[in-house]
């Protein structure tokens, strides 16, 4: 076996409250398809931002050709030929191909008055695009290519920039299957060239037919590696999930006690902007825990947008007990006690300016007010019963919700909605960036709404979450409910084979 | 409040390094005219002023009081409707006109600039059009006793257009900061996708903010009208939008929107005002009036800005290394707004 030209060893990272990284390598030979896989959160990214001088490491080093380096920024990374495309395109589509691929690299001519070499621009630009077998004008402006070659386009940059190792962040996560094809045949190009490629991706087909070596991490740690002859699905599967649930979610077990009455809320064919071609059923019995489990993308945020009135929908049946509702706005929504913990807390579920007080009584003013005019004695007693009822630590209910950790910040989240007594609850990611402490704390809230009648609706990419405090699962790949896991048939590998894809067989 | 209170601050010593160099300033006639237009600019700065917490920008308020201004002349002299009447239309047409802006910005999703861009030069030229160009006034039309009273007149000895500003901004203070729609207003300005995630009308909010800015337009729009008592189509109330945004801004409004305080908004009016009669009362140019005026509020806004982040960085340096010794700094005279 020849040299790696790539040794990652002994990487740890902290971030505060996780340890995201601990001990990891990774080695990437010359001329390689590496696959890195692993559940969300497994430290992928972190690795790879790592290496392309976004992140910088606690601990371990980074060899490369057998000299040690330290990559300090993402120029730095472009200087040791590391190119990074990530998950969420980084083009301006303001500017044409050219300009893309050239950005910062400009052909000049004219010495110091530095004008762009147009012609040599655009003739460089136009070779470079034929070799990756692109039908488009380099002149074209960015805005008008379809995301896929957009991708490419980026694509085009790191090559042009001379990229010896080219990390992809789910590269296929939007793109179609005929545009996924060509990716592949592109990256399989790109090898014959001498670049090695770290492809990230959540798409184990794709890593069959493609990969030469598979590395899996698993808690930020190595999981093992698989050599392209033992590359199966079967095993990718087992290597990301193998673990044991702890027994984090023994005092949240779900209790059973679902209704006999699975139809209570029950949404039919809801149509999400995302995938308007896949018509999505689904219905939460009372006080019963629907987990929505799925790759990052597979359109279940989409739905909760969608049932809350924040996304515009054609043609769903949502009713609630029987009762058919009409939902076009958040506030009808509310209206009838179905209610949304969204995924970006700090965007969409509070406004962190706002003190704890303002943000916990916003949606339900009417309560707090006659005339229009605010009665400020009721608001802060609510306030304050609101902090203590959902152990929200703070000195004061006038504390900024920006001063507060993740963990209080989402019990602020939630105690706005406690307060309006919820019959629907949708949690999107309920306990994204938060610390173990206050998950187990969300967790028992879960269990308690449940208990208590209400429908609790819970998005979440991680595996342990939705398999503790869910009743049944419905597990999403693509837009569509690819089966509904009963509690009995709950494993990681059955979630994460629906979840990729496969049948529900 | 730290915003309030340092503007309060330059404005009082203003004063007082005024009327040092100059007494005339304290005299009741000199005092009586600052109030009297304090009075006139500020109600119109109030309504922009909850444009700006919105987020959004109005910039034909200058052009609406001509519009206004003429209309109101033509009713009154040359089509003889009566008085309520009259005053009526000019406050159905303001609110009209910017509940139109509300909605071309919330439902057409057009930026608040442009959309009142736009109104800024239309009405100003419809205003010239509908009067060929010729200023309009009032003539001996009988019946305006109560409207010239209102611009002119005094309430024990207090200028009339000032006692409106007081009444006016105790109502917006209530509403702004007391009542549902202040607390939706603020949620929106701030962070209109959180806003609507609690279920708040986002659009509701911010055109109803206009047609308040509208309403406000149009009751300074007549007392200007009666105060010069003839309206020039082509001048009359040229450039006051930036008066009004001047007053929001120093009053510390943000134009991120989700910022302010209608006292805020009193005193930055206030100041300017002030600024005016400094230039007249100090000798200096009149026509170095704007210059002054833009000086002071680059200053003001300069010296809340670095004295805002410098407090941040301070905090951050404290938070990074817990040095005793850092105490030793904060005792200094670091709060002081402006020099």
């Amino acid at each position: 076996m020849p040299e790696p030209i790539l040794e990652m060893s002994g990487i740890s990272k902290r971030f505060p409250g996780v340890l995201a990284l601990e001990q990891v390598d990774l080695d990437v030979y010359p001329s390689e398809i590496l696959a890195l896989i692993g559940e969300n959160g497994a430290g992928k990214s972190t690795l790879m931002k790592i290496l392309g001088g976004v992140t910088r490491r606690d601990s371990g080093s980074i060899r490369l050709d057998g000299q040690e380096v330290e990559i300090h920024s993402p120029s730095e990374a472009a200087r040791r030929r590391i190119e990074f495309i990530h998950q969420e395109l980084s083009v301006l589509d303001n500017l044409d191909v050219a300009a893309n691929i050239f950005l910062h690299r400009e052909p000049t001519k004219g010495g110091w008055l530095r004008w762009i070499d147009r012609r040599r621009l655009y003739r460089e630009a136009d070779a470079l695009l034929a070799k990756l077998a692109l039908q488009i004008s380099s002149r074209t402006p960015l805005g008008k290519l379809s995301l896929a070659q957009q991708q490419l386009v980026e694509i085009a940059r790191a090559i042009s920039a001379g990229a010896r190792i080219l990390i992809m962040d789910e590269p296929t996560s939007s793109l179609t299957l005929t545009e996924t094809r060509r990716l592949l045949d592109i990256v399989r190009d790109l090898k014959a060239h001498e670049v090695s490629i770290i492809y990230i991706s959540h798409r184990l087909h794709e890593i069959e037919e493609i990969a030469d070596r598979v590395v899996v991490l698993r808690d930020g740690r190595n999981a093992g590696e698989l050599q392209r002859d033992a590359i199966n699905h079967d095993r990718m599967v087992r290597m990301m999930v193998g673990r044991d649930l702890k027994d984090f979610f023994k005092s949240g077990k779900a209790n059973g006690s679902t209704s006999d009455d699975r139809d209570w809320f029950s949404v039919r064919n809801l149509r999400t902007l995302r995938y308007p071609n896949t018509p999505v059923s689904f219905s939460v019995g009372r006080g019963e825990v629907l987990g929505f489990a799925g790759l990052v993308g597979a359109g279940r945020s989409e739905i909760a947008r969608a049932i809350f009135g924040i996304d515009e929908t054609t043609s769903a049946q949502v009713a609630l007990g029987g009762q058919q509702l009409q939902i076009t706005t958040p506030r009808d929504a509310i209206s009838k006690g179905i209610y949304l913990v969204p995924e970006d807390r700090r965007q969409s579920g509070l406004i962190v300016d706002f003190n704890i007080r303002e943000n916990i009584s916003l949606p339900g003013m009417e309560r707090y007010s006659r005339a229009g005019l605010i009665n400020q004695a009721r608001e802060r007693a609510a306030a304050k019963q609101a902090c203590e009822a959902n152990n929200i630590k703070t000195p004061s209910p006038e504390m900024k919700a920006a001063n507060l950790s993740g963990g209080n910040q989402q019990k602020v989240v939630l105690a706005k909605w406690l307060t309006l007594s919820p019959k629907v609850l949708i949690f999107d990611e309920p306990t994204r960036g938060i610390d173990v402490g206050a998950k187990s704390e969300i967790y028992a809230l879960i269990r308690n709404l449940a208990a208590e009648g209400v429908s609790v609706i819970a998005i979440s990419s991680e595996m342990e979450e939705v398999l503790g405090i869910s009743d049944r699962i419905a597990v999403m790949h693509e837009g569509r409910i690819t089966g509904v896991l009963e509690r009995e048939q709950f494993t990681e590998e059955a979630v994460m084979r629906l979840a990729t894809g496969a049948s529900a067989n | 409040m730290k915003k309030e209170l340092g503007i309060f601050i330059l404005l009082i010593v203003l004063c007082a390094v005024v009327a040092a160099i100059n007494p005339n300033f304290l005299l009741a006639i000199n005092l009586q005219n600052l109030a009297r237009q304090i009075g006139a600019f500020g109600i119109f700065s109030i309504g922009l002023g909850l444009v700006i917490i919105t987020g959004g920008i109005e910039l034909s308020v200058g052009s609406m009081m001509a519009l206004l201004g003429v209309l109101l002349s033509m009713m009154l002299t040359e089509w003889h409707l009566g008085v309520i009447v009259a005053v009526l239309a000019c406050a159905g047409i303001a609110m009209c006109l910017s509940l139109f802006h509300g909605l071309l910005i919330t439902r057409v999703n057009m930026q608040p600039f442009i959309v009142t861009l736009c109104g800024l030069l239309f009405y100003r030229g419809l205003a010239r059009f509908i009067t060929k160009d010729e200023t309009k006034g009032f003539g001996t039309v009988g019946g305006l006793d109560f409207l010239r009273f209102l611009a002119n007149g005094n309430l024990f000895g207090v200028p009339m257009p000032f006692v409106l500003l007081i009444l006016i901004s105790v109502v917006t203070w209530i509403v702004l900061h007391r009542s549902v729609y202040g607390r939706y207003l603020f949620a929106t300005g701030r962070n209109p996708e959180a806003a609507r995630y609690a279920g708040i009308n986002t659009r509701w909010m911010i055109t109803i903010a206009y047609v308040i800015s509208g309403s406000l337009t149009a009751i300074s729009g007549i007392i200007f009208a009666f105060y010069t008592n003839s309206v020039s189509p082509a001048n009359h109330g040229n450039a006051y939008e930036l008066y009004g945004i001047a007053a929001a801004v120093l009053g510390g409004c943000s134009l991120r929107g989700g910022e302010g305080s209608v006292v805020g908004i009193l005193i930055g009016a206030a100041l300017l005002q002030v600024l005016r009669n400094l230039v007249n009362l100090l000798g200096i140019p009149s026509s170095l009036d704007f210059a002054v005026m833009g000086a002071v509020i680059l200053l003001g806004v300069m010296a809340d800005q670095i004295l805002s982040e410098r407090r941040n960085r301070r905090q951050i340096k404290l938070m990074r290394t817990p040095n005793p010794l850092a105490a030793d700094h904060s005792g200094g005279t670091g709060s002081e707004p402006i020099r």
